[in-house]
């Protein structure tokens, strides 16, 4: 615990506090970016594009190790894999362009040939006898415990040169991600900017392998752009609190994983974004689960004291127990099921309204009121007193007043 | 083709194939549905529910990780489900979450307990070792005769055989419901169909298929097995019976093609080792997609071929 707050404070260490610090960065710009993808329905996009990463960096391993060079240097395998990457989007995009196939069976193949060929690579690049690829299985999984000064800076870079684009070209990727059709209508050239969406997504991938690894960072792009959606209903607020969400779970990922031995960077990131997603899901205002049990108790209230007032005033018995109840409880009938006062008032009204609701309903040149009947909804919101005063002049005086 | 064929190759080879095929039957009615990426995802997690099934058992042991995967897969559906529609969150996004978050836990798992002493690591869960099945007592072709050796066949080889089975059984028997509730899942309701409960049916299938796969060839086979032979087949032709036909020789190629080309042919351009034989696979398996999205009879949305 002491360590855990030592690491929060980013007193672990040099090592310690460059990761963290490099995971909030990229956090950010992945939480940020993942939510362009997550409002355009393509958040799986991100799958294919990391696993398609892996070739790329086996192929700059071989060429670098080839050129006499050592082999890790994270700015020529990041170059490598992001080739790899833009080719696996490349034919993603040619498979459910041109032929038959959905966009998810497109993302599956990619992902599996690409990663597949990796495979492949790795196992030339074991048995080429070079011994040093231990640093390439960190791509898979991610490993900051050798992380530099100079890797913090690519990911510190490259988290910049995304957030840089992302400011500039918000408003049209927004539009994109919102209705093609419409930012196609209004001039915007949709294929370029759902192409500068997906460098942006490659981009992320390729800085963040290094830390979480390429089949842990889809969780990045995409959970805190879902968790950020239940809070807000605005496109912008969105985005930030995305970037926030994304920003918090890595530090904190990072943080975590840095107080105590095995405990592994991007796996506890995700675990920790998923924990911000789990939260969310069950308290968030509105989308929340249970926001929407409570708004379900106060219809079936409203029901079912709306059902009982009718009951009340056309003098049958109730025999709901829950309609009881609630009756009971707004001080509206006996626990015995006869109307006080207030109820026997309140029931009058509610029978009455239902009869105006009837005249209303027949009535054709008041269709579009009419169809906001839905038993619970209140006459007064719909009609001026002068027409609910027209409408009663049409029932009549109450035959027999309570 | 001596008596090292039989050692060395012969198991491997049909194991390949086997789990090839067990995955692309399913993978034909998942790719159809848009469930593609199912396949995906039941390979993600399986790997919490081998760790979880070990930290269980303290063993390596057959049965209690097939349960595990398989618990796990039924887990991760039941979570995509729940979060898609209590969150309201469209399936993908959905999927996304969950596989990764128990990929995650599975890994902190592994890290966290103490699996020096087993063959069990990521590695291994995603490239399996179909290489080293091999059938120390197939001394030639006569060993086939021999129920001495027999018995000492690698327990994958029964295993997937009669996972393939299970599978095809399963899609044999319920072929009309199966194609009905794909095409037109509607029409299907109507005719009384519980579509629910197939659609169900369906996807613990592609898990048991997965989840054999996944122990003896590695998740990196079964994801690309469910989608690459079916998607191929599906440029060929627009009638189901031939694409499950195509889909299943397409996936016994690229398991034969692939394990060769692993083993061989580094040995051909004057490589000492041989490759990955799973990873190959994958790759051959998208090579003969390429050339069916490229020459494919079928391969254009509108669905008629051309020119006739």
């Amino acid at each position: 615990m002491q360590f855990l707050g030592d690491a929060l404070l980013l007193q672990l260490g040099y090592n310690a506090t460059l990761v963290a610090i490099g995971a909030a960065l990229l956090g950010a710009a992945s939480g940020i970016t993942g939510t362009f993808l997550f409002l355009r329905k393509r958040a799986l996009v991100s799958d294919a594009v990391s696993h398609a990463t892996l070739p790329g960096v086996c192929v700059a391993f071989l060429i670098l190790v080839g050129l006499g060079g050592d082999g890790r240097n994270l700015a020529a395998l990041l170059i490598g894999s992001a080739v790899s990457a833009g080719i696996g989007l490349w034919c993603m995009n040619w498979l459910t362009r041109n032929t038959r196939l959905a966009e998810d069976a497109a993302i599956g193949a990619v992902l599996s040939v690409f990663f597949g060929f990796g495979i492949v690579l790795l196992t030339v690049i074991q048995t080429l006898g070079i011994g040093r690829q231990a640093g390439l299985e960190g791509f898979l999984l991610g490993s900051t415990a050798g992380m530099l000064m100079s890797d913090a800076l690519v990911i510190a870079g490259g988290g910049a040169v995304v957030l840089l684009v992302i400011l500039l070209a918000r408003r049209p990727m927004t539009m994109v991600a919102f209705d093609p059709e419409y930012a196609a209508a209004r001039g915007l050239p949709v294929s370029r900017i759902d192409m500068l969406m997906m460098g942006l997504v490659m981009a992320v991938t390729v800085v963040g392998l290094k830390v979480v690894g390429l089949i842990l960072i889809v969780a990045l792009l995409i959970i805190p752009a879902v968790t950020a959606r239940f809070w807000t209903e605005r496109a912008d607020q969105v985005v930030i609190l995305a970037g926030v969400l994304g920003a918090l779970a890595a530090y904190v990922g990072a943080a975590v994983s840095a107080s105590a031995p095995n405990l592994p960077t991007g796996a506890i990131i995700v675990l920790m974004s998923f924990a911000l997603f789990a939260v969310s899901l069950l308290i968030a205002p509105g989308r929340g689960v249970l926001a929407a049990v409570l708004r379900h108790q106060r219809f079936q209230r409203r029901v079912h004291i709306r059902q009982g007032l009718l009951a009340l005033a056309q003098n049958q018995t109730i025999y709901e127990p829950l309609t009881l109840r609630l009756l009971a409880r707004a001080g509206l009938a006996r626990p015995d099921g006869v109307a006080t006062a207030a109820g026997r008032a309140r029931a009058a009204k509610a029978l009455r309204d239902e009869h105006r609701w009837d005249i209303l309903r027949r009535d054709q040149a008041q269709e579009a009121a009419a169809a906001l009947y839905d038993g619970l909804r209140e006459i007064e919101t719909v009609l001026t007193p002068d027409q609910i005063a027209e409408i009663d002049r049409k029932i009549g005086t109450p035959k027999e007043a309570f | 083709m001596g008596s090292d064929f039989v050692t060395l190759s012969l198991t491997p080879l049909l194991i390949g194939i086997f789990a090839a095929v067990a995955c692309a039957l399913p993978g034909n009615f998942l790719l159809l549905r848009k469930q593609a990426l199912i396949g995906d995802a039941i390979s993600h997690v399986a790997l919490p529910g081998i760790v979880v099934a070990f930290l269980l058992t303290g063993a390596v042991t057959t049965w209690p990780m097939m349960l595990g995967a398989a618990g796990a897969a039924v887990v991760a559906v039941v979570m995509i489900e729940g979060i898609r529609r209590l969150g309201r969150i469209e399936p993908g996004a959905a999927m996304g979450v969950v596989f990764t978050t128990l990929f995650a836990g599975g890994v902190l798992l592994l890290e966290q307990s103490d699996t020096s002493s087993v063959h069990l690591d990521v590695e291994h869960a995603l490239y399996g070792n179909l290489e080293s099945l091999i059938w120390l007592d197939g001394t030639g072709w006569g060993s086939l005769l021999d129920p001495s050796a027999l018995a000492y066949l690698p327990v994958e080889l029964p295993r997937m055989a009669a996972t393939l089975l299970v599978v095809a059984g399963f899609i044999a028997l319920f072929w009309r419901p199966l194609k009905i509730a794909t095409f037109d899942e509607g029409f299907a309701r109507t005719m009384g169909l519980r579509t629910d409960l197939l659609g169900l049916a369906l996807v613990l299938m592609a898990a048991i298929a997965a989840v054999a796969a996944f122990d003896a060839v590695g998740s990196i086979i079964v994801i690309a097995m469910f989608i690459c032979p079916p998607a191929a087949a599906r440029m060929m032709t627009n009638r189901l019976e031939v694409q499950v036909g195509w889909s299943v020789l397409f996936a016994a190629l690229s398991a034969v093609v692939g394990y060769v080309l692993a083993g061989y042919g580094p040995l051909w351009i004057g490589l000492a080792d041989a490759v990955s034989a799973a990873g190959m696979i994958a790759t051959v398996s998208g090579l003969i997609l390429a050339l069916a999205a490229l020459f494919g009879p079928c391969r254009a949305r509108a669905g008629a071929p051309s020119g006739v």
